[in-house]
């Protein structure tokens, strides 16, 4: 569904994506981790657009995404900040966005999970981070996309939050769509990524499933096992 | 008493009635032209032109009689040289209308030129195209009125003025209109005369000239879009009041223009939008008062040895620069006037101004030196500039300043003033 | 494009600056006209202040939009929108929002004062389409400051020294070649380099009309066919136009070379 290939990206002198190849398939929950640097972000902005690569290409969906737009139609994206216009209420954020995409949208029902109704006629200037980041989910995943791309999608919520969040990224992954994740919570991963993704210095360091990282690197922990990958790279 | 005066005059009237006779002269009538009309004619005669074009030039009226037009009566000169030529005291010229007047370069054709004549007057005639309009030449107690006159010349040396004195006394102009002519209204050795309620507009030159002129007036005229409004030079005792100087734009262009000139007295006048109200330059004794300086480029420009100068009561408004200075103070007095750029305050409410006014800025000093800088008018930093020059004056004659800034207009009937 | 304009348009309007803007204004309107009852002289008075706070307020409204906004610009950006049309959409809504402030602030009292039946009506509408002009040029030229500083203290500090060297800096090089370089001819000069900084060149369209009788005093033949004729009209016009038009070229240009 995705393919990455042979994919450069510089800022200025530091490398951060250095001929990085990488295929996903359809269908699945996939981690993209990696220590501070790694090049995460870089890659899913790659992904988005937001980044354009010096060498490489990506292909969505077997098209090329460089300089196209319309692709993002069948794109969900989670950012990590949730930073809204300071002056618009949350109702009018939701129709925006809305508005801004040719397809239906469910955001009634995620309204509700996240208990958001209250705040519907709120000026997003005076809600709490926690809030912020719950109407940063409902917008991410009203649409009915086949991919959906979460940035650090645990920032700042409280606990129920985090089981609705995952209930949804379930549900979604059952109905077939392809999900990727950064986080730096490797309880997270461990309970809902079925592969991973591990980047290191640009490049594509393991892609496997979890329990495959486990056992090449001995250790039932999953954090430790991604640990013991980073110091085996520094050894 | 009363009585026996009204009974003289009626004596004058008959005894006029009776000797006075009239001459008609018409396309049909017996006597067919103007100059036969004039040959005929006996000292007091009165002359009738009815309607109709009359082409005739050089009509010499040499014995004091009138010389009258119905409506419509044209005199075409037909571009060749002078029309209405006078030699003679007490005569009388009305409602003519006298066109096409020649050009030369040597001779000064006019549409009426008079000559060592004596209690005349001159009404109600319309002269187009001339060379010279009215030319009048060592001649006394005159009165023109009422007389439209205009020309259509390009340039200073191929036209001539509309009114033209040289040498003259007790003249009277008035409710005179004058344009498209090298100066509207002329004045060469002239004295003790009156111009008023004249209009001057679109001339090559001057609205109104004085030269070698003494005690003479002048007020209620208007003078717009001229090269320079009204010039007055080396001439003395000249009263300057209620007029209006207006929309005289170019380099060289001024409302007012003094030259060599004492002893005047300039009240009550309105300066609006000229490049420069008014430019002095040797002028010395002067009263200034009660004149409105509105929207000039420059509202007074003094160059050279003007003395002993006093500018009072005046009101400057909104005038791009107030005043520009090249030469000492020399005993010039700026007091009680207001300036709108005015920015000190009134603490004790006596209507005027606690701090004193400098009306010379850095920047106009600067522009007097380097004329492109005018590109940076109202600038921030010209603004900046100025006000550091303010504090401290280094470049700006620091003794050049008025005490006493009126808070508020000193003209409050500025709107009768001005009429559009 | 729209939709983003609509957007940015709503939040900028509701925002506290925009009213505290929209009351400065209309404040600055109701004290020159009502305290003072001369309009030339407010209209002077407002020139001298909107050629230098407008785009002081241009700058440093764009400037903000664009780092306060990073975040849900990237939203957009993941939305299946041209990223031009992101950036126009915000540029036109910020500065339509900042003009209209302007519109209405000085409007209104203007409006009430009768403006309508005074000869003044002209100068002002020139006033305010200068102002508009300056919105727009002022707002473009500090997205691409923005666009170009990833940091937000350099971003704004470059974005004030534009200002900052536009409004005063320019001026004060310009008046002192002309001094220096007083025994050369220097209409062509003077006019050229007028063109170059659009707060001279709004400024000169406002003299245009309110000092014409003194740039009439000008000699030589440059000069005289600038000021003489609407040619000086147009020609600011056009330039002021320019100004508008290649800051926000470039900003396209820009765009889309730029990682986010």
């Amino acid at each position: 569904m995705i393919e990455f290939k042979n994919l450069h990206k510089r800022f200025g002198k530091l490398v951060v994506l250095d001929g990085l190849d990488l295929e996903i398939n359809k269908g699945g929950i996939f981690a993209i981790l990696g220590p501070n640097g790694s090049g995460k972000t870089t890659l899913i902005k790659c992904l988005l657009g937001m980044v354009i690569p010096n060498k490489g290409d990506i292909f969505f969906e077997k098209k090329s995404v460089l300089r196209q737009w319309a692709y993002r139609n069948n794109l969900n994206y989670l950012p990590q900040i949730a930073n809204f216009p300071p002056n618009l209420t949350v109702l009018e954020l939701i129709n925006m966005v809305k508005n801004l995409r040719p397809k239906t949208a469910n955001e009634q029902e995620l309204i509700e999970l996240f208990g958001l109704k209250s705040f519907l006629d709120k000026k997003l200037g005076n809600l709490s981070g926690g809030t912020k980041q719950k109407v940063n989910i409902v917008l991410a995943f009203m649409f009915d996309s086949d991919l959906i791309v979460l940035d650090e999608p645990t920032n700042g919520l409280d606990p129920i939050a985090l089981i609705h969040l995952k209930e949804i990224i379930q549900k979604e992954k059952d109905k077939g769509k392809t999900i990727l994740i950064t986080t730096h919570i490797m309880s997270f991963v461990d309970e809902v990524a079925d592969e991973i993704v591990f980047l290191l210095d640009g490049k594509i360091y393991f892609k496997g499933t979890v329990d495959a990282l486990k056992k090449q690197t001995n250790n039932d922990n999953l954090e430790h096992a991604i640990a013991n990958l980073i110091a085996k790279q520094y050894a | 008493m009363k009585y026996k005066i009204w009974l003289f005059f009626f004596f004058i009237f008959i005894a006029f009635a009776v000797s006075a006779k009239q001459i008609v002269v018409c396309q049909s009538c017996e006597v067919k032209t103007i100059k036969e009309a004039i040959k005929m004619a006996k000292e007091g005669d009165e002359i009738l032109i009815k309607k109709g074009v009359y082409k005739e030039q050089d009509i010499v009226i040499d014995k004091p009689i009138s010389l009258i037009g119905e409506k419509d009566v044209v005199i075409d000169g037909n571009n060749v040289g002078g029309i209405l030529i006078i030699q003679t005291n007490n005569f009388k010229i009305k409602g003519l209308k006298i066109i096409n007047v020649g050009l030369s370069y040597t001779i000064e054709y006019a549409a009426i030129k008079v000559i060592k004549a004596n209690d005349f007057i001159i009404e109600d005639c319309v002269m187009e195209n001339v060379f010279f309009g009215i030319l009048i030449e060592k001649s006394k107690r005159g009165i023109i009125r009422n007389n439209k006159i205009s020309s259509n010349r390009k340039n200073e040396a191929s036209s001539g003025n509309g009114i033209h004195i040289w040498s003259g006394e007790e003249i009277e102009v008035y409710k005179n209109e004058m344009f498209g002519l090298r100066d509207g209204i002329y004045f060469e050795f002239v004295k003790n005369s009156i111009v008023h309620n004249n209009l001057s507009y679109n001339n090559i030159r001057y609205g109104l000239h004085f030269m070698f002129s003494n005690n003479n007036m002048y007020h209620h005229n208007e003078f717009r879009n001229n090269g320079a409004g009204v010039a007055v030079m080396f001439s003395k005792f000249t009263v300057m009041h209620h007029n209006k100087f207006r929309l005289n734009w170019g380099s060289a262009s001024y409302g007012l223009l003094l030259k060599e000139i004492y002893d005047a007295e300039i009240h009550d006048n309105l300066f609006e939008q000229n490049t420069i109200g008014i430019n002095a330059e040797g002028s010395t004794r002067i009263n200034y008062k009660n004149n409105t300086f509105l929207r000039n480029g420059w509202a007074i420009k003094i160059s050279g040895a003007c003395y002993s100068n006093i500018f009072m009561n005046n009101d400057f408004m909104s005038n791009s620069l107030d005043l520009a200075y090249n030469s000492n103070i020399n005993d010039n007095k700026f007091d009680n006037n207001y300036w709108s750029e005015y920015t000190g305050y009134d603490l004790d409410k006596n209507g005027i101004g606690d701090v004193p006014y400098r009306p010379v800025k850095l920047f106009s000093y600067i522009v007097n030196k380097t004329p492109e800088a005018l590109i940076l008018l109202r600038s921030l930093f010209v603004d900046i500039i100025n006000f550091s020059e303010k504090v401290s004056p280094v470049f700006t004659p620091d003794d050049l300043m008025d005490n006493h800034p009126l808070m508020k207009r000193a003209i409050t009937n500025f709107d009768t003033q001005r009429n559009d | 494009m729209l939709k983003i304009l609509k957007y940015s348009f709503y939040d900028l309007m509701r925002s506290r600056w925009s009213y505290v803007y929209f009351l400065f204004y209309l404040l600055l309107g109701f004290v020159l006209l009502f305290l003072n009852n001369d309009v030339d002289k407010a209209v002077i008075t407002l020139m001298n202040i909107i050629i230098v706070l407008t785009p002081l307020i241009g700058t440093i409204f764009g400037v903000m939009y664009y780092y306060n906004s990073k975040e849900f610009t990237e939203l957009l950006l993941a939305q299946p929108i041209n990223r031009s049309k992101i950036f126009m959409g915000q540029y036109l809504g910020i500065s339509i929002s900042l003009t209209l402030s302007l519109v209405l602030g000085l409007g209104i009292p203007f409006v009430l004062y009768g403006l309508f039946k005074s000869a003044a009506i002209f100068n002002f509408s020139l006033l305010l389409v200068v102002g508009a002009f300056l919105n727009f040029i002022f707002v473009a030229l500090s997205y691409n400051i923005a666009l170009s500083t990833e940091n937000k203290i350099k971003g704004f500090g470059y974005a004030i020294l534009m200002w900052l060297f536009l409004a005063v800096i320019y001026d004060g090089i310009f008046l002192i070649s002309l001094v220096v370089f007083n025994s050369y001819p220097l209409d062509k000069f003077s006019l050229a380099a007028t063109m170059f900084n659009p707060i001279d060149l709004s400024r000169i369209l406002i003299l245009l009309k309110l000092d014409i009788s003194a740039l009439l005093g000008y000699t030589g033949a440059v000069f005289r066919k600038f000021f003489g004729t609407n040619f000086g009209m147009l020609i600011s016009m056009g330039v002021l136009v320019l100004w508008v038009v290649l800051p926000v070229f470039r900003m396209n240009l820009k765009l889309r070379k730029k990682d986010f």
